[in-house]
């Protein structure tokens, strides 16, 4: 139960930034979600698209670093704590997040994206808690 | 056969030495101010008569002979000699868009290749060995110098030149050869190619290997001794002052011994061009005492060197100098320390990354900061800042470690360090923009 999710090295300088949406605009790539983690010097993009392994190609193809990452994507509601819940449920079965974002689809609804160091751990104790996690057709 | 080609200047006194080279001065500086106008022009530009040099102690009032006199006189302005009594020409590849072409009179080839016979005899060499000089022939001077010596010793000669390496193999094996002249990056490939021909050291006799021409490490050495079962011997040179044979190794292994009753050495200050102590670091400078038809005075290589007169085991008492550490060009000072490029470089190679980088050196409140950008190759890339910045970390570590110099590393992205024709722009000082 887990989401492909592509992530792209890009330098932190002035319209890098704009260069690889620009790029991945013109590969017809429509963006589900993204995150960016960034230092002085450079970042990481990470983005969830419908053709992962298409995405990846294209990108790869122009030039740029990218690793295909197997992510956990948490259905979470519209209510408060919520949030809270998923991440107490990961955190009781020793889970460690590495990083989350937010994920949101008018025909799915919302997510987090979670990108922890056991998948198959971490997706088993968020069934147990009667939380559901999405493969990648459910989220489009 | 002795242990020396030449032992009366092999192992003569230091004094007698200096004696020889003053005499050889005095009367080269003369000849050289007599026929070749452009370094007569550079003299008395400074003011130096050749009376003026009285012994090696004056050596110090010569001017410089740079790269770029070398050009600047291309092709005939440094010659010492008519054109007539001129029997050879050798040049270097040119690679770097300067081309260098010497000239060498019939006395001058068998002075180099006295040198090169000395080289053969230091790596164990006698008239019993079988010599398979794999140099390229042909301009380049490695061969021919190497074969030259070769003869003078009177090894049976294999001109194999480089290439073609499992016959180079095959001849190995067939006629015996025992001592093996070319590149350390070829010796590694023959010993590479031994193995995959699926043989060992055992199914060939070479005892002794002569290397030089380029750059290598002490692990290559030994790698390359263990794929070849050898002992492998350095030897330094310059198309310039002639070719391979300037100094060579002995048996001991630290250091070559300049042949400095031919090419008298000097260490220089590569900044103010003063001279340095022995022991000293600095660019080493090459004064031909007794060529003809190229002689060069006071030759800045840009090779950066210490020399040593420490007593050495093999009985040789001709000074002996490092394997170059650096190219003087490159070099930049950072907070006082002597930086090289290579030295960045190699710390990148042994860490993983590509030979794509970029050094900046700046000044931020008076104090001298050390950036260096290298690509990211795809392997390296991982999905989290915590792995990146980690990496940044041990390779900032590995940088101090070999420098002494807190280095800010910045990865970049693959193919954004600008590539010039063919080299990449590897050194930005910005402080020369602010002085």
């Amino acid at each position: 139960m887990s989401v492909k999710q592509i992530s792209v090295f890009i330098e932190n300088k002035k319209g890098k930034l704009a260069e690889a949406t620009r790029y991945i605009a013109d590969h017809q790539i429509n963006l589900r979600a993204l995150s960016i983690a960034d230092t002085q010097d450079f970042g990481i993009l990470r983005i969830i698209c419908d053709d992962p392994k298409m995405a990846d190609a294209a990108l790869k193809d122009g030039g740029y670093i990218t690793t295909v990452t197997d992510v956990l994507a948490a259905a979470i509601s519209d209510t408060p704590g919520s949030l809270a819940a998923i991440l107490e449920v990961l955190s009781d079965a020793n889970v460690v997040v590495e990083y989350t974002y937010a994920f949101n689809s008018s025909k799915s609804g919302a997510y987090m994206i979670f990108r922890v160091d056991d998948n198959q751990v971490a997706a088993a104790a968020l069934a147990g808690a009667g939380i559901k996690t999405a493969n990648q057709e459910d989220l489009f | 056969m002795s242990k020396y080609y030449q032992p009366e200047i092999e192992t003569a006194s230091v004094e007698d030495i200096k004696a020889l080279q003053s005499e050889k001065l005095v009367k080269q500086v003369k000849h050289v101010y007599e026929n070749v106008e452009y370094y007569r022009n550079l003299m008395d530009e400074k003011g130096v008569k050749p009376d003026d040099i009285k012994s090696i102690d004056d050596l110090y009032k010569l001017p410089f002979l740079t790269k770029a006199d070398l050009r600047d006189a291309y092709p005939y302005g440094l010659l010492g000699t008519d054109l007539k009594n001129c029997v050879r020409i050798q040049s270097t590849s040119g690679t770097t868009g300067r081309r260098v072409v010497a000239f060498y009179t019939q006395k001058d080839v068998e002075l180099w290749e006295e040198c090169c016979a000395r080289a053969i005899v230091a790596a164990g060499g006698t008239n019993e060995d079988v010599c398979q000089v794999a140099y390229g022939y042909g301009l380049f001077t490695g061969g021919p110098g190497l074969n030259g010596g070769s003869h003078k010793v009177g090894c049976l000669t294999l001109p194999m030149s480089s290439g073609n390496t499992e016959r180079q193999i095959q001849f190995m094996q067939d006629l015996h050869s025992t001592i093996l002249c070319c590149t350390p990056s070829y010796a590694a490939y023959i010993g590479e190619t031994l193995k995959e021909m699926g043989l060992t050291p055992d199914d060939i006799d070479l005892k002794a290997g002569i290397f030089g021409a380029e750059p290598w490490t002490e692990e290559m050495r030994r790698d390359i001794e263990k794929s070849l079962g050898i002992k492998a011997y350095d030897i330094y040179g310059l198309t310039e002052t002639s070719g391979p044979g300037v100094s060579f190794e002995c048996e001991e292994q630290t250091g070559m011994h300049i042949n400095e009753d031919h090419f008298l050495a000097e260490i220089i200050d590569p900044e103010t061009g003063e001279v340095l102590p022995e022991g000293s670091k600095g660019e080493l400078v090459f004064t031909s005492l007794d060529k003809e038809a190229f002689p060069l005075l006071r030759y800045r290589t840009r090779d950066i060197c210490v020399l040593s007169r420490k007593k050495c085991s093999c009985g040789r008492t001709l000074i002996k100098m490092t394997k170059p550490m650096g190219r003087s060009d490159d070099m930049l000072i950072i907070r006082g320390v002597n930086v090289f490029p290579s030295q960045i470089e190699t710390v990148l190679l042994k860490e993983g990354y590509s030979a794509n980088y970029l050094i900046e050196v700046d000044r931020a409140n008076n104090t001298d900061t050390l950036d260096v950008s290298v690509e990211l190759t795809p392997e390296q890339f991982s999905d989290t800042v915590k792995d990146l910045a980690a990496k940044e970390k041990v390779l900032a570590n590995a940088i101090k470690t070999m420098l002494g110099i807190n280095p800010k590393v910045h990865l970049v992205a693959p193919k954004t360090i600008t590539r010039s024709e063919g080299k990449a722009v590897r050194v930005i000082d910005k402080r020369k923009l602010h002085d």
